[in-house]
């Protein structure tokens, strides 16, 4: 064996060797950086030895293979948590490469150890600086990167977080210099992203060398996990009988890092909540949830500390908790990370660290930062000016808008222009030594088979524990430049990152957070602590969707009799653009306007102006309004059509369309509609939510129907031919209603089918049989509903005797007595409808529609 | 100097008319005065209708009593009436000359990476921007006439103050609580909480400390007298520091030009006007509700009692 390999040595006729050779080949070395992959002479390292030998003998269509998992993971995932679904199409802040960056043991105990000792670091200095302030006293920090900074929040200053912990989670961005050392280029304080995709990324590059993860020993990340919720658990100030009730704060589904949030919170098993979840009395913070308030103990938030209590801190954000910092002072509650620590974000700390690090901690700093000057000393100032080409220059708070600016791109007057802005205010910049980060291999899609060298970071993590000291993450975020030149790696955007595997000697555990399989317990039949935000939404949701099938079918009425009848105003054009101005379709004529004139252009804005009352462009706007907000309930395809509309709406809106492409339109609405009607009558899970939308169709049909039949019957030009054919349109019955008289509409046969046959899904007496069913039902399961107004209508409806309308020929009658009295009791019953709308917002919503305002008098 | 304290009666009502209910609100209010060494307070009390379901009293980061409120039932109005009865201390400096030259002042407020004075660690909470305060280059231009080198930083500050006096005029349409300073540097008008903004801005950004003071002012001047603008309404103005003047720190009021004495009642300070604005709430409902705010500050005469009895006081409603 060992004879004949040496024999074929010289052909190289095996495709494993010739493809190693080729690998290697072309993976460009760099002197200029350290490579994790190769070694100063060229040979692979150690610790890479065994993944990079797997990774060559790889043949092309396996890679190919693992690449399209990789973007099939990705992609459901987004489908997942629906955080993609919108117009732009998949869209995630950070690509995955499929090669991990890889970190034997011996480095990692110390890098581990360092990021740890950094976390309780900036633990004690934020105690310190929201404490007694001896940092300031001792002169070993300059009083403007403290009272200087906005994200030094003053309202904390003097409040004791539960357990002395300020700092719950820490994120430390890590590069690597030539030489092979590890330095830490920025501090993450406020609210670190990126875990949840350190997780995700592992999820999937596990599974794509899953042969390779067991071999080499790689540590796991659910430990990690476990240890924050453990120590978010230890630290929440329960009260005797109480079980710690943790959520994850967003800021919304418009947050680019959204989906880790969601992401997050599944996996963690908090609720994921929008500041308008909770609320504040006295000195508790709750969740509203359809089932009442209920406390919370902690508050992991990803949303900005300023952002978070509009009654103290900034006033104009809508987002946030109102009160929210009271109930911190009264400690009831975590604010994980406290409010306030975003503060030791600004990179101009770092020179102060090691002297700071001595005298909390006692210790010496354990990894150094990257060299840097804060220009508000005089003497950094001075080398700023000598070294200005070496340099990057940067905001010192980071609450201050600026790209970093790159000393050697700045020539003449532009660098006179930059070192006159640092002169006149030199507290605000900061000037740090441009690292050359190190390289690691990287997969090329452009090529069949080829390993590109690009600069890399770390991101590390750590988290308080149950002890009250930090645990890190074995591994992070990796992440990688898009270019090979890069000088810096923006957390941002754009490039890619990694997984990281931390290898081990000792045994891996075998711990995880994912169930392997699920057991009866784990069974999930109703959304149990359904926030009262998703119900509104989901009861809007079914209104809206209600409400822009009923004016594109108003539309429809009109437009196709217009087109059909050359625009020519007959007797029943004119009665339906009267009706259309009674339930709000068209807009009411000007006082000296004669009703029922309706133009073309006025049609056409009904249609396509979302900025004009009651018109269709608006009742789309409203349905993706509150279906973004539970987009996670709804399917793609729903999606896509909804944003079809949309857009060809707004195109529309743009170039005066047609009164023909009007009317394909309005098709095309209705196709879409009775689509979304299906889903949600099929397709969608039947639980509590699911029945707040179709209160929400119920009570808008009900509402629009008792609406447009009263108007029918008290409008003088309805009497006109024609009007009756379209009303059997208008509410979709004119099939039902050939079927069974198979002769021109009469008013009898058509007031019995539209209010009174209890069979007709369009009728007037089904809907409000459906909503007082639905309503009981809640009754029984919420101990109160109001439904005696709609039973009372109901009832008195039923009761009248539609012999009084028999044998009234209705073209050529006036208006009667009898038709005035129905339209009353119809009249009644749109009353109930919306007061019973009113009710469901007060008892479940507690006005989530409702948008807190600040005031302020002098 | 006559040392004799003047006292005074204040009354400071705000009354919300919301319109429609307002099913949740949440204030923090800065309405009782801080006790200052040429400052007492003989009495004082905050009435509020509705009765607050919850509340808590404190002092804020500066030193400043502070209470927040709230209402869990609804409610179509609020009416919040502070009342109290002080005794202010003739304090203003005579010898501005006497304080130290500027430059000296701004270097030794600058870091120099070892401990600094205690006083001036606590005067570097006002060296800086904040929320309505910027510190620009154009800020320091306009004022660094009046801080020719070796000018005495209360020289200094008195020109400057007479200075914006001079070239800006009040106008309460002009501006709103949100105005930039900025905006109120070009457009050369504005109140007095615009006025004390931007001096406290022009002084920042020459490196000196400068903190917002918000409280009232005499409403009825003395026979002779010129009735002062702001009067009736809660009065802003400037504290500069100074140490080893006084108490550190010294009057400025650029509205009118003078240096506060005993006709400024003094609520609060703070680095500017949002931390420590009279009253500042959250609420979920309600319709329109510009708040209706009345000030009345009556001279009490020695000895008589703190709380004149209701109506005696001819207060003027504030615009």
């Amino acid at each position: 064996m060992a004879r004949s390999t040496a024999n074929r040595a010289g052909f190289r006729p095996a495709a494993f060797p010739q493809m190693a050779r080729t690998l290697l080949a072309i993976y460009p070395q760099s002197t200029r950086r350290y490579d994790e992959m190769l070694g100063p002479g060229g040979e692979v390292r150690p610790h890479w030895k065994v993944f990079f030998e797997h990774l060559d003998r790889a043949s092309p269509e396996k890679m190919h293979e693992r690449l399209a998992f990789v973007d099939r993971r990705i992609q459901e995932n987004g489908v997942t948590y629906n955080v993609y679904a919108d117009a732009k199409g998949a869209d995630r802040p950070w690509e995955l490469d499929p090669l991990p960056l890889i970190i034997p043991p011996d480095e990692w105990a110390e890098v581990s150890a360092a990021v740890a000792q950094r976390a309780a670091l900036m633990n004690a200095m934020l105690a310190d600086l929201y404490g007694d302030q001896h940092l300031l006293a001792e002169g070993l920090l300059p009083p403007a990167l403290v009272y200087g900074q906005h994200g030094y929040l003053w309202p904390c200053r003097g409040l004791r977080p539960p357990g002395g912990i300020w700092l719950h989670h820490y994120a430390v961005d890590l590069a690597r210099s030539p030489d092979g050392c590890w330095w830490a280029i920025a501090d993450r304080t406020q609210a670190p992203s990126g875990a949840g995709y350190a997780l995700e990324n592992r999820l999937v590059v596990s599974r794509v060398f899953p042969e390779m993860f067991n071999d080499l020993r790689v540590q796991h990340l659910a430990e990690f996990f476990h240890d924050q919720q453990d120590g978010l658990a230890a630290l929440a100030p329960v009260d005797p009988g109480e079980q710690p009730h943790i959520v994850l704060l967003t800021p919304g589904p418009y947050n680019e890092t959204y989906f880790e949030h969601a992401y997050l919170a599944r996996y963690l098993g908090y609720p994921l909540v929008e500041g308008q979840d909770l609320t504040v009395r006295g000195d508790t913070v709750y969740l509203k949830t359809l089932q009442g308030l209920k406390r919370v103990h902690v508050i992991l938030r990803r949303q900005d500390d300023d952002y978070c209590d509009p009654l103290e801190l900034r006033g104009d954000s809508a987002l946030g908790v109102p009160g929210l910092l009271n109930t911190a002072r009264a400690g009831r509650v975590v604010i994980a990370n406290a409010l306030g620590s975003g503060l030791l974000t600004s990179g101009a700390l770092m020179g102060f660290l090691p002297a700071i690090c001595e005298r909390l901690l006692g210790a010496p700093l354990a990894m150094p930062s990257v060299a840097t000057w804060w220009c508000g000393e005089k003497p950094a100032r001075d080398y700023v000016r000598e070294h200005f080409a070496e340099l990057v220059i940067k905001p010192a708070y980071p609450t201050q808008r600026m790209d970093p600016v790159f000393g050697n791109e700045l020539e003449g007057e532009a660098r006179e222009e930059m070192l006159r802005r640092i002169e006149a205010r030199p507290h605000a910049y900061v000037a740090q030594e441009m690292v050359n980060l190190s390289q690691g291999p990287t997969w090329s899609r452009a090529h069949e088979r080829r390993l590109l060298a690009r600069p890399v970071g770390l991101r590390a993590y750590a988290a308080v524990n149950a002890e009250g000291g930090y645990s890190v993450m074995p591994g992070g975020l990796a992440r990688v430049a898009s270019g090979g030149n890069a000088r810096i790696i923006s957390m941002q955007r754009g490039g890619s990152s990694k997984d990281t595997w931390v290898l081990t000697d000792g045994p891996v555990s075998e711990f995880t957070l994912l169930k392997p399989s699920l057991g009866v317990r784990d069974l999930v039949r109703s959304g149990a602590n359904l926030t009262s935000r998703v119900v509104e939404n989901l009861y809007w949701l079914g209104r809206y969707s209600e409400r822009f099938d009923d004016s594109a079918r108003m539309l429809r009425v009109l437009v196709g009799r217009l087109v059909d009848g050359g625009g020519q105003r007959t007797p029943a054009v004119r009665s339906a653009l009267a009706l259309a101005e009674h339930v709000g379709v068209l807009p009411s004529p000007e006082e000296d306007g004669e009703i029922g004139e309706g133009s073309e252009h006025s049609l056409l804005e009904a249609i396509y102006d979302p900025e004009q009352p009651g018109s269709l462009a608006r009742a789309i706007r409203s349905v993706m309004w509150s279906a973004t907000h539970v987009r996670e309930r709804l399917s793609l395809d729903h999606w896509h059509s909804l944003n079809r509309l949309q857009r060809e709406q707004q195109a529309a809106l743009k170039r005066h369309p047609s009164m023909t492409e009007a009317s394909a339109f309005l098709d095309r609405v209705l196709g879409v509609s009775s689509s979304l009607t299906g889903f949600a009558m099929d397709n969608m899970t039947r639980d509590d939510g699911w029945r707040f939308l179709v209160v929400g169709r119920r009570i808008e049909r009900l509402s629009f129907l008792a609406a447009a039949l009263s108007g029918f019957l008290r409008m003088e030009s309805a009497r006109g031919a024609g009007s009756l054919e379209w009303l059997l349109e208008l509410t979709d019955s004119i099939i039902t209603y050939r079927s069974r008289y198979s002769r021109s509409p009469e008013l009898l046969a058509v007031i019995d089918l539209l209010v009174f046959d209890g069979n007709n899904p369009h009728g007037i007496v089904f809907q409000a049989a459906v909503l007082g069913r639905y309503l009981e039902r809640m009754r029984r399961e919420f101990g109160d509903a109001e439904n005696g107004e709609l039973a009372a209508a109901l009832e008195a409806l039923l009761a009248w005797d539609l012999g009084r309308l028999d044998s009234l020929h209705f073209s050529e009658s006036r208006i009667c007595a009898a038709s005035l009295e129905l339209a009353g009791l119809l009249e009644r019953l749109d009353e109930a409808a919306n007061h019973i709308s009113d009710w469901l917002g007060m008892r479940f919503f507690t006005h989530v529609g409702d948008v807190s305002r600040q005031t302020m008098a002098l | 100097m006559e040392r004799t304290p003047v006292r005074y009666h204040v009354l400071h009502e705000t009354t919300y008319d919301y319109g429609s209910p307002v099913s949740l609100s949440q204030q923090q209010l800065h309405l009782s005065p801080r006790i200052l060494a040429w400052q007492q307070i003989e009495e004082e009390r905050v009435d509020i209708v509705p009765a607050p379901t919850w509340r808590r009293d404190g002092f804020d980061a500066f030193g400043n009593p502070v209470a927040w409120i709230a209402f869990h039932a609804p409610h179509e109005s609020l009416s919040i009436r502070s009342a109290m009865t002080v005794a202010v201390i003739p304090h203003a400096p005579d010898d501005l000359a006497a304080s130290l030259p500027w430059e000296t002042l701004r270097d030794r407020l600058a870091y120099a990476a070892t401990p600094p004075l205690p006083e001036d660690l606590d005067a570097a909470r006002f060296l800086f921007e904040s929320p309505h305060v910027r510190v620009k280059r154009e800020l320091a231009d306009y004022a660094c006439d009046c801080f020719p080198p070796g000018t005495p930083v209360l020289v200094g500050a008195r020109t400057l103050m007479a200075k914006i006096f001079r070239e800006f005029e009040f106008d309460p349409e002009a501006t709103t609580v949100s105005t930039p300073v900025m905006e109120v540097l070009e457009k050369k008008r504005g109140v007095c909480q615009d006025f004390a903004h931007l001096m406290i801005a022009c002084l920042r950004a020459q490196g000196l400390a400068a903190r917002y003071v918000s409280g009232y002012l005499l409403t009825h001047p003395p026979p002779g007298k010129p009735r002062l603008v702001g009067a009736d309404a809660s009065h802003a103005w400037v504290s500069v520091y100074s140490p080893g003047f006084g108490e550190g720190w010294v009057d400025f009021d650029p509205t009118n030009d003078l240096l506060p004495d005993t006709q400024h009642i003094t609520v609060a300070f703070g680095r500017d006007f949002a931390d420590v604005s009279p009253l500042r709430g959250i609420i979920l409902g309600g319709g329109g509700h510009e708040p209706e705010v009345a000030v009345t500050v009556t001279p009490l005469a020695a000895g008589s009692p703190g709380f004149p009895a209701e109506g005696e006081a001819a207060g003027a409603a504030a615009a």
